[in-house]
């Protein structure tokens, strides 16, 4: 029986793939787009768990909201990665050192 | 009824609406002009009197909230904005890079900021972050062929996008452990089952994605390279009125919906304050670029301001509120003189570019002077007065950490003065590499009428706007 455990390890997981996704590929910002998709969507996975666990609707909602985020979230993104490969014609974010970081 | 509770929001209806009017406006005209942004600054200003003279309450089954705090926030959100708007545009305008989405982008930020300083659920927090946050992201990439600029902008966003995910994962969790999204009814689940397992687990990654967005040590790495390559006027921006939102926002739900478990937040709390008092302080030591050392100078500012949020309560509350608005007019002046401030048509960004400006420029060199020195903590500065609310919140929390924690806060500022008397020393006795252009008059305004509150007005203000602060913090006591 696949009970609300079992989806919260599946979320947790997907979360903390996500976040080594974004710390430890250091390459492409590609990939750091997908690893924030993976963030919100084991998020997504946690709200619905918890909203069918608790007979709340309110969960599903959040859900909603954060599908929604998440795609104007990606079009930002996007938008700034563009700007940053026209003024390098490029995109690995090993050269993304004008500035120290 | 829906009406009823829509005019607890006027303040967002009317930003709303005003801007998609601006939208169109400004698509059919395609450059900004003072009409046009006239228009935006008299929309905040019309925001920010809704928000004072409006009702209070709760509406939108509790995911809003009017009352004094958010009104008290609002109308120093909305008029930072609007300083914003006009520096930054006058700005672009000098290099020829004028656009009409600026003015909205700085709308959509405030309305944003508006909404998490009236947040009263975790969706609406969530909201209101997103909303202001992506404004943000777009804003530090706004000079489309900067370098800097747009890596700024991209860095901003990878690192923003993972705190909104960390506070995203703590606010689900703190759903599903607490049974509700709204405030009130954590603060019950929290009275009853106590702060642990599953909502303290939330509570500490909800803490870490708001630190992201305050550049709280130790999730401050983006601060220096954002402000570094954001455009100046901006960054003045960002040091200023997104601060004040999230840290009215942290209070809000450290208080309203985990008051009862404040032995467990305080220690993170004063953690995360010491910890970005001592980063801001030492990193900022090494510093020659004036925008990085401001960076690590509003990270050591927020570490004061978290401390005064840790002693909690009325006192705790009024500490951070006076704290955040004495340090916004300080910044927002800062940036202003950077703004200003060319030669030979290049900006003036690094502490040698400084120097000698008291015999090129006096008035502006007097008005860094007063920032420095105000940042520094000496009196009568309105940095003083701003220290002096914190440390004796923190003394009177009655907590022996607590005033341990002030005495850790005092040493500090003592290592940081060295860096903002480095500055000082370097514009009074150094001699002036050449001649630097003439200032930008809206730039020396700004830096003038912030100079002089800083040095004299601060304290009749403070005078009239410290009884307004309690009554705005007596919601979070």
């Amino acid at each position: 029986m696949i009970g609300l455990t079992h989806y919260l390890t599946l979320a947790a997981i997907l979360f903390t793939i996500g976040v080594f996704g974004i710390f430890v590929n250091r390459k492409n910002i590609i990939v750091i787009l997908m690893s924030i998709e993976l963030i919100l969507l084991a998020v997504n996975i946690n709200l619905v768990a918890f909203s069918v666990y608790l007979h709340d609707v309110v969960g599903q909602i959040f859900a909603m909201f954060v599908l929604t985020v998440a795609a104007a979230e990606a079009a930002v993104g996007l938008a700034i990665l563009v700007t940053f490969f026209r003024n390098r014609g490029d995109i690995a974010v090993d050269d993304a050192s004008v500035m120290k970081g | 009824m829906f009406l009823d509770q829509l005019s607890l929001a006027w303040p967002e209806v009317i930003l709303g609406v005003g801007v998609l009017v601006l939208i169109v406006w400004g698509a059919f005209q395609g450059k900004s002009n003072a009409v046009f942004n006239g228009a935006a600054v008299l929309l905040l200003a019309a925001a920010a009197i809704a928000a004072v003279v409006g009702p209070h309450g709760s509406a939108f089954a509790g995911g809003m909230i009017a009352d004094p705090i958010s009104a008290f926030a609002k109308v120093f959100i909305y008029g930072f904005s609007a300083v914003a708007i006009i520096l930054s545009d006058r700005w672009l305008a000098r290099r020829g890079e004028q656009k009409f989405e600026l003015a909205i982008l700085v709308i959509l930020a405030a309305l944003g900021m508006g909404v998490m300083a009236s947040a009263g659920d975790l969706i609406s927090l969530y909201m209101g972050i997103e909303l202001h946050s992506l404004a943000l992201y777009v804003l530090a990439a706004f000079r489309r062929d900067d370098a800097k600029g747009s890596e700024a902008g991209l860095k901003y966003f990878v690192l923003g996008a993972l705190s909104s995910g960390l506070l995203l994962y703590g606010a689900s969790l703190i759903y599903g452990f607490a049974g509700s999204t709204q405030f009130p009814e954590i603060a019950a689940a929290v009275a009853e089952g106590g702060a642990e397992g599953g909502v303290l687990f939330g509570l500490v990654f909800l803490i870490c994605g708001i630190a992201f967005k305050v550049s709280a040590a130790p999730f401050h790495m983006w601060t220096p390279d954002v402000y570094e390559g954001a455009p100046t006027p901006i960054v003045g921006f960002f040091a200023a009125a997104p601060k004040l939102a999230a840290m009215v926002l942290l209070a809000r739900v450290l208080s309203e919906a985990f008051g009862s478990a404040i032995d467990e937040w305080r220690q993170v709390i004063v953690a995360i304050a010491l910890l970005s008092i001592f980063v801001g302080a030492f990193a900022g030591l090494a510093q020659r670029n004036l925008k990085r050392l401001w960076a690590y100078s509003s990270i050591a500012n927020i570490g004061y301001a978290l401390l005064g949020l840790a002693a909690g309560g009325e006192a705790g509350g009024t500490a951070m509120l006076l704290f955040m608005v004495l340090y916004m007019v300080d910044v927002t002046g800062f940036f202003a003189c950077l703004c200003a401030l060319n030669r030979d048509g290049k900006p003036m960004e690094t502490i040698d570019d400084m120097a000698g400006l008291v015999k090129e420029r006096p008035g502006l060199a007097l008005a860094i002077t007063a920032f420095s020195l105000s940042a520094l903590g000496l009196p009568p500065f309105a940095g003083f007065w701003a220290k002096f609310y914190v440390f004796k919140a923190a003394i009177g929390a009655g907590e022996t950490y607590m005033v341990w924690a002030a005495v850790l806060g005092l040493v500090g500022s003592v290592v940081a003065a060295f860096y903002y008397l480095r500055l000082l020393k370097v514009m009074w006795m150094d001699p002036a590499p050449g001649a630097t252009d003439k200032p930008a008059f809206e730039g020396k305004a700004f830096a003038y009428v912030a100079a002089v509150f800083s040095f004299l007005a601060c304290m009749p203000f403070l005078y009239f706007i410290e009884p307004v602060a309690k009554a705005a913090a007596a919601v979070l006591g």
